[in-house]
């Protein structure tokens, strides 16, 4: 995938141990198991409603948590269930929540979409686009304030990019200089609008420029170039110089939601992808070409199908919302 | 010819100022431009410009005066030639903000005047000590001291919004708070209420508590989202994890001339949006102890003031920390006859209404509803259970409005006790219009609670 670097500071593609390449492996076959589970589930109707598959997308999030910090805040947008995984919720409570039980993140009142975990420092789950723009920039407005050395990293997609709370949010994070970055996963189709439809400047980092932003693409496909580039600008705003904007391509080979009708792009398009850019591929092949065993990626893929089973077994088992919660957490 | 000068008005609501100095004395010459005094008013201060050449032959407000309605005679200006001795001030009666031209009235009842009577201290006795003293400010000054106090109190509040630090606030609201808190706390904003509403939810989502001020809130239509979906809703969506402890706040509803555009009263649409808390406060005491309590509550608050209201003084109770409970009404007038139930500004009609209704011997039970949402729907039906009769007032449109919600709960209520239908009286169902004789008749008055308190009666 091409890169375009025009940023003066230079992100190179990050080195990873063995060690790190096995976490980034479990943690993006994590991520594509759980969704193609999901994926499973809806169409047996155990979850219903708009489901946003995150497979493909995999190396962004995980790559970005590598270059995170305990304690740095995530948010994102509808398209969330990798970023909770990513965070360290588990399996279970999502799962539980994608089909409305009691034992979901939000006792089943929340869904897909709108997810959270105080504990794990993931605050959202919006199902409006545009929404992580400044409430990402909120959460670092709160680090700032407090001058606690958090980072606040918010996600949301091409799409999103064009709204203008968006362009409101990055315009007072420069003049703040709130510790945010913004992450857009251009994943080239909002629904069905590809990127060229629908925005006239088609590199979505360039808008950093105009509030001062620093900036950078970065191919999203790779997750060493994905932690480089985060590590670099997770640094940027810990040092205190302010906001940072990367803009990862990526692909999504799912659908938008689930039902999608797949008409706004060729088959042939999704196929080169997941065969020539698959950032799990990616990652196995090099594990494979630096003397790891088949069997030992065999073992890490039994161990994600069991972690996988074990939540859907969790979420098919568990009961739904007693009745009394409809009118519980509406005000503190 | 002589010339009077006219005390002048600083802003569309202002209805009365003090006269601080003369710059020029009696037998000076003046010439057009030539600055004569200077006014204030607790937003601003003003000069006052010669309009005309000639002598100022005569001061008929001496400098410090207080309290000088908008259009009094001044000054008088001698014309060139003229003998300044010789010249009687002319004193028109200054007109009167609020009064009603009885041939424009829409209702039938004779007008009264809409003069806001000031509440009774006795009406605080409840929730205050016996012998609290009581400290006559204005709403403005009562909302910034609350603001001040909390702030003081909690290093997690902070204020953001429009001209709400250097400028001191395009209401004088938050006067002094740059001052004392500097501007790591209070935050001028640009002017993107979308994206600064967002950041507040954010800010208040990672446990601050954020006061973000609409300069109106007109301008929150542009933050609606945030305010819904994000705010009040998240509580609940995270499964009770996720607190938004978050106040906006600003002047809404109509002010004075200024149009469609920033004219609207939001109660309505706010308070009936489920995981919001929603306060109109109509008095200083109440706007105080119910801005120190949204402050404090773990939940979004919608602050509804007035602009009108803002310059209005009342008692606040003396006390070190004043927090009134939110979601609790207040009877402001006791009476058997017939319940008015009203808040905010349209308290200043539902008072005045009653206060004629008493000179034609029916007692009026006027009740201040105070918070919208949670609404203290015990204190009204109690209050029409003892009456039997029902008058709701507000300044927002008819349909879908709070005193719909008031008159369907009545009746639902308390239908047994009703001796007449509920009668509501509200902004007319049209966009504020410019014209002052045509935005008087989109407003409520006092003579149409008059009139719809006699018509209940059967009188």
């Amino acid at each position: 995938m091409a890169t375009e670097q025009t940023d003066p500071i230079a992100a190179p593609i990050a080195e990873l141990t063995r060690e790190q390449e096995q976490a980034a492996l479990r943690d993006m076959l994590l991520i594509r198991r759980f969704e193609e589970k999901a994926g499973q589930l809806y169409g047996m109707g155990v979850i219903a409603g708009f489901c946003h598959l995150y497979i493909g997308q995999e190396a962004v999030v995980v790559g970005v948590k590598m270059a995170a910090r305990e304690g740095d805040q995530f948010t994102t947008s509808y398209r969330d269930h990798g970023h909770m995984l990513a965070m360290g919720m588990d399996p279970k409570g999502v799962m539980a929540e994608l089909a409305g039980k009691r034992g979901g993140y939000s006792k089943g009142k929340g869904g897909s979409m709108h997810m959270f975990s105080r504990e794990r420092n993931f605050f959202g789950g919006h199902g409006i686009v545009g929404a992580p723009a400044p409430i990402g920039a909120g959460i670092a407005f709160a680090n700032a304030y407090r001058d606690d050395g958090r980072v606040s990293i918010t996600f949301f997609g091409e799409g999103a990019a064009n709204q203008g709370q968006v362009y409101e949010t990055l315009n007072m994070s420069a003049l703040w200089r709130l510790p945010v970055v913004f992450i857009i996963e251009n994943n080239r189709y909002a629904m069905g609008t590809a990127i060229n439809r629908a925005t006239a400047q088609t590199d979505c980092f360039r808008r950093g420029a105009a509030f001062a932003i620093p900036a950078r693409q970065v191919d999203g496909m790779d997750v060493r170039a994905v932690k480089a580039a985060a590590e670099e600008a997770i640094d940027w705003c810990r040092n205190g110089k302010g906001p940072y904007l990367l803009e990862v391509l990526t692909y999504r080979y799912r659908g938008h939601s689930m039902s999608d009708p797949a008409k706004y792009r060729s088959k042939e398009e999704v196929e080169k992808m997941r065969e020539e850019h698959d950032p799990i591929e990616q990652v196995r092949a090099r594990l494979l070409a630096s003397g790891a065993s088949e069997d030992e990626l065999k073992k890490i893929d039994a161990d994600i199908r069991k972690i996988v089973a074990e939540a859907v077994d969790f979420a098919t088992s568990d009961r739904e919302p007693d009745p009394a919660e409809l009118f519980t957490d509406v005000v503190a | 010819m002589s010339i009077n000068v006219l005390m002048p008005a600083l802003s569309p609501t202002m209805e009365q100022g003090k006269l601080a100095k003369w710059l020029k004395n009696e037998g000076d010459p003046v010439k057009s431009g030539d600055v004569i005094a200077e006014i204030e008013t607790d937003k601003a201060t003003m000069e006052v410009e010669a309009v005309d050449e000639g002598v100022l032959a005569r001061i008929l407000v001496p400098g410090g005066t207080e309290n000088v309605a908008v259009n009094t005679p001044i000054a008088v200006i001698a014309e060139d030639g003229e003998d300044p001795a010789k010249i009687e001030a002319i004193t028109p009666p200054p007109k009167l903000p609020g009064d009603m031209d009885a041939s424009q009235s829409l209702a039938a009842a004779t007008p009264v005047a809409t003069a806001q009577p000031a509440i009774p201290p006795e009406t605080f006795a409840s929730e205050v000590p016996a012998d609290t003293k009581m400290i006559p400010m204005t709403m403005r000054e009562a909302l910034r001291d609350a603001m001040a106090e909390e702030m003081r109190r909690d290093p997690a509040v902070f204020v953001m919004g429009e001209e709400v630090g250097e400028y001191q606030g395009a209401y004088k609201v938050t006067q002094g708070l740059l001052q004392e808190f500097g501007s790591r706390r209070i935050i001028d904003t640009p002017i993107t209420e979308y994206g600064f509403a967002g950041i507040g939810v954010g800010a208040a989502f990672a446990g601050l508590r954020p006061i973000v001020e609409f300069m109106t809130f007109n301008f929150s239509m542009q933050a609606i989202d945030h305010i819904v979906n994000s705010a009040a809703k998240t509580l609940y969506m995270s499964g009770g994890q996720i607190h938004c402890p978050i106040v906006f706040r600003g002047a809404n509803g109509a002010a004075a001339r200024v149009g469609a555009q920033h004219s609207q009263d939001f109660a309505a649409w706010y308070s009936s949006v489920p995981g919001l808390i929603v306060i109109a406060p109509s008095n200083a005491g109440d706007a105080k102890g119910l801005l120190k309590a949204a402050i404090r509550s773990d939940n979004p608050v919608v602050f509804l003031e007035n602009e009108i209201l803002y310059g209005k003084t009342g008692d606040v109770p003396a006390l070190e920390d004043y927090v009134l409970p939110i979601g609790k009404a207040r009877i402001a007038r006791q009476g058997s006859d017939v319940t008015l139930v009203s808040f905010s500004i349209g308290m200043t009609y539902a008072l005045a209404a009653a206060e004629e209704l008493a000179r034609e011997g029916v007692e009026a039970e006027v009740i201040d509803l105070r918070t919208l949402r949670p609404m203290d729907t015990a204190t009204i039906i109690e209050s029409v259970k003892k009456t039997g009769r029902c008058v709701a007032i507000e300044e927002g449109w008819p349909q879908n409005g709070v005193t719909a919600q008031i008159a369907a709960l009545v009746q639902q209520e308390a239908f047994d006790y009703l001796d007449a239908p509920v009668a509501r009286i509200t902004g007319k169902d049209v966009p504020m219009p410019y014209a002052a004789n045509l935005e008087k008749l989109a407003l409520p008055s006092a003579a149409e609670v008059v009139a719809a308190a006699k018509a209940v009666l059967y009188r």
